[in-house]
């Protein structure tokens, strides 16, 4: 069963490279087939192999399979290898199981869009290439799915081009990771000149036999693929592209902007922590990021009005408590949030969508209301898939807890995050749903949405409770500290003070936004701060302006004033001189034939004469 | 005997460039092909003086004189032909080719640009049979390089030039057919070259 | 008969060489102007054949060849242009073909 892994991209590849070619001639049906049917196939071969994986694991629990070499240069031979272990096993259930869910999903919302094949086409791509990323066994090749799970995001983000915000938009979260890419492609141009190779088992062993702890080189080669993984994850600081990314259709918000590719950067850390862990400065600052982003976004996210905007934020917050966890060295439980928290948020995602499409395309959520009589389903997919993640953050907040370089006062943090967690999203699903009905409603979600939302949701609930990473063989817990290992009681309870938390925001949600007097005249939004705070929460910590005055503003001054001075006059001074020239010379061309001759004859007495002299 | 038959070769020459009446023009180039012809023969080179003969003042002014017969030029061409040619147009020309000949007869005249024989005996590997050995230098007058030898050379060392040349040949043949066909065209104005006709039937 | 020496040999190949040249600068006749490079082209083979001759080697003769063939060619594709301009605008003034030589625009 392993030996099919290299199916596992094929499949979505082959449905790309269907729906691109004969994408136009295809009834919706038969797209379906190929988009749907694809991710399906996928599904289930992912699953024989979780199965075979579990049951007879591979000798040293990883699975490798060199399909060929990519090219050669010098001692540099990254080959197109799949490497299979707990990790990538853990990240390729997320992408097919959910990746398929979200597909039956798509076909169903997507029925009336024109571009359907086109849809598909992308959203499987999409999958192969994340697949190829997280299955990498090289860094180049990992480098090549991260690079094209950007494109897809781009392609997605933009897919109803004609609006220019959406492509705006589009250009945006391309230009804004490109920043962590760049940095990302620095650092594997490092690795390359200082250990010579981009295995990524074989550069741990290497960089650790070559670098001690906390080295510059260390340091420099962690912090530039720190850049990168920032960048994709949409952590401070690049994490500005993730809002406007909402523009691209909702199941696409679910898939790459909450799910997976997001993820990427969370994934590339676990992935090299050999690296990580020889420069403890950068996983400090990995540490920080997160915490930071994880406070930030969530504080904006309670000041939005746009439901998918509120759930970009929630992500920005949740991958930075991902990234919290990295920081101490808690890979199992960043992985194990991941893995909840992308049911959860394909779930809220897809509902959201949902919801979008019930009331006639209006974002403002305070524009609904009482939606819950109307599509029980989706409050109460939304509802319980809510809860799956507050289980999987208590665990990040105990390794916090007990780690070195974290402690009491970050973990208390860390818990007023989880406590603007259960604001942001309880106000999101109790302004929606409950209260008094505002809205018509004459459209009921059907069986392929249903479906996929009761799975997704129930997967968020089952996460919360089993540790999913635990069943895979990646225990949860695994890097954290002794301490924790040494009690694993208060480990327990310290995270389980997180649920209490989590509970009280709830309450404080319901008190707030169901049962307040202002509120259900859409004025107040959070009481007690002064309108400028709240403003500087909503505009998302202005960081869009002062990267705006920061970069765009000099950069345009900088070509307005070179367009129309200095430069150009030596360039114009360059084709003065071209055309001056050319007017001399082309009164030579006379179009007489004996003047050719002429010319020749010429040119060869003065060759002769110059040979002779 | 080779200044004889050089000087025929030049004044037949001259005539043949000067002459207003181009068959008159064809009959002196033919003495001039004819007259190098023999110069061929006394350099022992037979072969390549028969090919002249037959090739060149055969089967190429054939062609010249073909042309001339179709283009019906008559005492009239003639008469334009010295309207074309006044006597003040040779003086530019004249002088150039004059710079040019001097420069071409500088290095003959010092000898500096030609290897002597004997050195030149020694970095010639070729296993013609004629080469003469440098014991017997006054041989070197009967030495003639036959048909024979330069078969030889041609469809050994030279094969892939010669089916070059075929090629050529063959380019040749088919432009001049290509470009010498007479398309239907309705007018045939001084400026119609510039745009190619294309009022087929369809 | 004495053995001719090369120098002279190729001064007379020099001569027709400039001669040829003349005629080609000289005369606006397209068929004059074929005639002067066959010249020009027959004065290059006798200096291959002189070449050849001199050192008692094929290879000069095997040029001529060459350049005959060619000449072939040239002389096939050249008449066939002249009785295409001869058709096209009446003339064989060659100085009247000059229209490849564009606009006067800048």
């Amino acid at each position: 069963m392993l030996n099919y892994l290299a199916l596992l991209p094929t499949l979505p590849l082959v449905g790309f490279l269907i729906l691109t070619a004969f994408g136009k001639s295809l009834s919706k049906r038969s797209v379906v087939a190929i988009g749907v049917g694809s991710m399906a196939l996928a599904a289930m071969l992912t699953i024989g192999i979780a199965i075979h994986f579990l049951s007879a694991p591979p000798p040293g629990h990883v699975f490798e399979q060199h399909l060929w070499t990519w090219f050669q240069v010098g001692d540099l031979a990254p080959g197109f290898s799949l490497y299979l272990d707990a990790l990538s096993l853990a990240m390729i259930l997320v992408i097919t199981l959910v990746g398929f869910l979200i597909h039956l999903y798509s076909a169903e919302f997507m029925r009336d869009d024109d571009a359907y094949a086109r849809f598909f086409a992308y959203m499987n791509l999409f999958v192969s290439l994340m697949l190829i990323l997280v299955l990498a066994d090289n860094l180049l090749l990992l480098y090549l799915g991260w690079e094209g799970v950007g494109m897809c995001s781009f392609l997605l983000i933009g897919f109803w081009y004609k609006k220019p915000e959406n492509s705006k938009a589009a250009q945006k979260a391309f230009i804004v990771t490109r920043v962590g890419d760049t940095a990302m492609a620095i650092g594997l141009f490092l690795l390359i000149t200082q250990l010579g190779t981009l295995d990524i088992q074989e550069l741990g062993v290497r960089a650790s036999e070559k670098w001690p702890v906390g080295s510059g080189m260390a340091v420099a080669a962690a912090a530039l693929l720190l850049g990168g993984a920032v960048g994709k994850s949409a952590q401070l600081p690049l994490q500005t592209w993730l809002p406007d990314a909402m523009a691209g259709p909702s199941p696409v918000s679910a898939l790459i902007h909450a799910a997976t590719m997001v993820t990427a950067g969370v994934y590339l850390i676990a992935r090299t922590h050999a690296l990580f862990a020889l420069a403890p400065v950068v996983l400090t600052a990995v540490m920080l990021i997160g915490l930071l982003t994880q406070l930030t976004a969530g504080i904006s996210a309670v000041h939005q009005r746009d439901i998918k905007r509120i759930l970009a934020y929630s992500t920005i917050s949740q991958l930075g408590y991902m990234f919290f966890a990295l920081g101490v060295s808690s890979n199992g439980a960043a992985i194990n949030h991941l893995m909840t928290h992308a049911c959860f948020k394909a779930t809220w995602f897809l509902a959201a969508g949902a919801v979008i499409i019930a009331v006639n395309h209006e974002h403002d959520i305070f524009k609904m209301g009482g939606l819950g009589k109307k599509l029980p389903v989706l409050f109460w997919t939304m509802f319980f898939a809510g809860c799956g993640p507050f289980f999987s953050k208590d665990g990040i907040l105990a390794e916090v807890w007990f780690s070195d370089t974290g402690g009491p006062f970050l973990w208390l943090l860390g818990l007023f995050g989880v406590f603007v967690t259960s604001i942001y999203l309880f106000r999101l699903l109790f302004t929606v749903f409950l209260g008094p009905l505002k809205n018509d409603v004459h459209w009921k979600p059907g069986l392929a949405i249903t479906i996929p939302l009761v799975i997704l949701a129930t997967g968020s609930v089952v996460g919360a409770i089993v540790e999913y990473p635990r069943l895979l063989g990646y225990h949860p817990y695994a890097t954290g500290t002794e301490a924790a290992h040494a009690s694993p009681y208060l480990h327990a309870a310290i995270g389980k003070i997180a649920v209490g938390v989590a509970l009280a925001g709830i309450y404080v949600a319901y008190r707030l936004f169901v049962r307040h007097k202002h509120y259900e005249a859409g004025e107040v939004v959070v009481p007690h701060i002064t309108l400028r705070m709240r403003r500087l929460f909503a505009a998302g910590w202005y960081f869009d302006r002062a990267y705006h005055a920061a970069f765009v503003v000099p950069f345009q001054a900088t070509s307005r004033f070179l367009r129309s001075e200095l430069i150009d006059r030596g360039y114009d001074a360059v084709v003065a001189l071209v055309q001056t020239g050319h007017r001399q010379i082309r009164r030579s061309q006379t179009g007489r034939l004996r003047w050719y001759a002429a010319g020749i004859a010429v040119g060869a007495v003065f060759c002769l004469g110059a040979v002779l002299l | 005997m080779f200044w004889l038959t050089s000087i025929v070769a030049i004044v037949a020459t001259l005539l043949a460039i000067s002459r207003l009446n181009a068959t008159h023009a064809l009959l002196y180039l033919i003495v001039s092909f004819l007259s190098v012809a023999v110069l061929f023969l006394q350099l022992g080179a037979p072969f390549v003086a028969a090919i002249e003969v037959i090739v060149y003042a055969g089967a190429i002014m054939v062609l010249f004189v073909f042309v001339i017969m179709l283009l019906n030029l008559g005492p009239h061409a003639v008469e334009g032909e010295r309207q074309l040619l006044p006597p003040h147009a040779w003086i530019g020309p004249g002088l150039l080719a004059a710079v040019l000949l001097l420069e071409l007869l500088m290095p003959l005249s010092n000898n500096q640009f030609i290897p002597t024989t004997g050195t030149a005996k020694h970095a010639d590997h070729s296993t013609i049979p004629t080469i003469p050995t440098e014991a017997a230098p006054q041989l070197q007058e009967r030495m003639v390089v036959g048909p024979k030898e330069v078969g030889i050379k041609l469809f050994s060392t030279y094969l892939l030039a010669v089916e070059l040349a075929g090629f050529l040949l063959l380019a040749g043949l088919v432009g001049a057919f290509h470009i010498g066909r007479e398309e239907p065209r309705t007018s045939a104005k001084p400026g119609a070259m510039e745009v190619p006709s294309q009022e087929g039937p369809a | 008969m004495n053995p001719i020496p090369m120098e002279q040999s190729l001064m007379v190949a020099a001569m027709l060489f400039s001669l040829g040249l003349i005629g080609l600068l000289v005369r606006r006749n397209v068929i004059f102007m074929l005639i002067s490079i066959e010249i020009m082209l027959n004065a290059a083979g006798l200096a291959f054949v002189v070449a050849g001759s001199h050192w008692q080697a094929a290879d000069g003769q095997v040029m001529f060849l060459f350049i005959i063939t060619m000449a072939a060619a040239e002389v096939a594709i050249g008449l066939a242009l002249v009785l295409r301009l001869q058709s096209d605008l009446p003339t064989l003034d060659v100085d009247a073909m000059d229209q490849l030589k564009g606009g006067d625009d800048a």
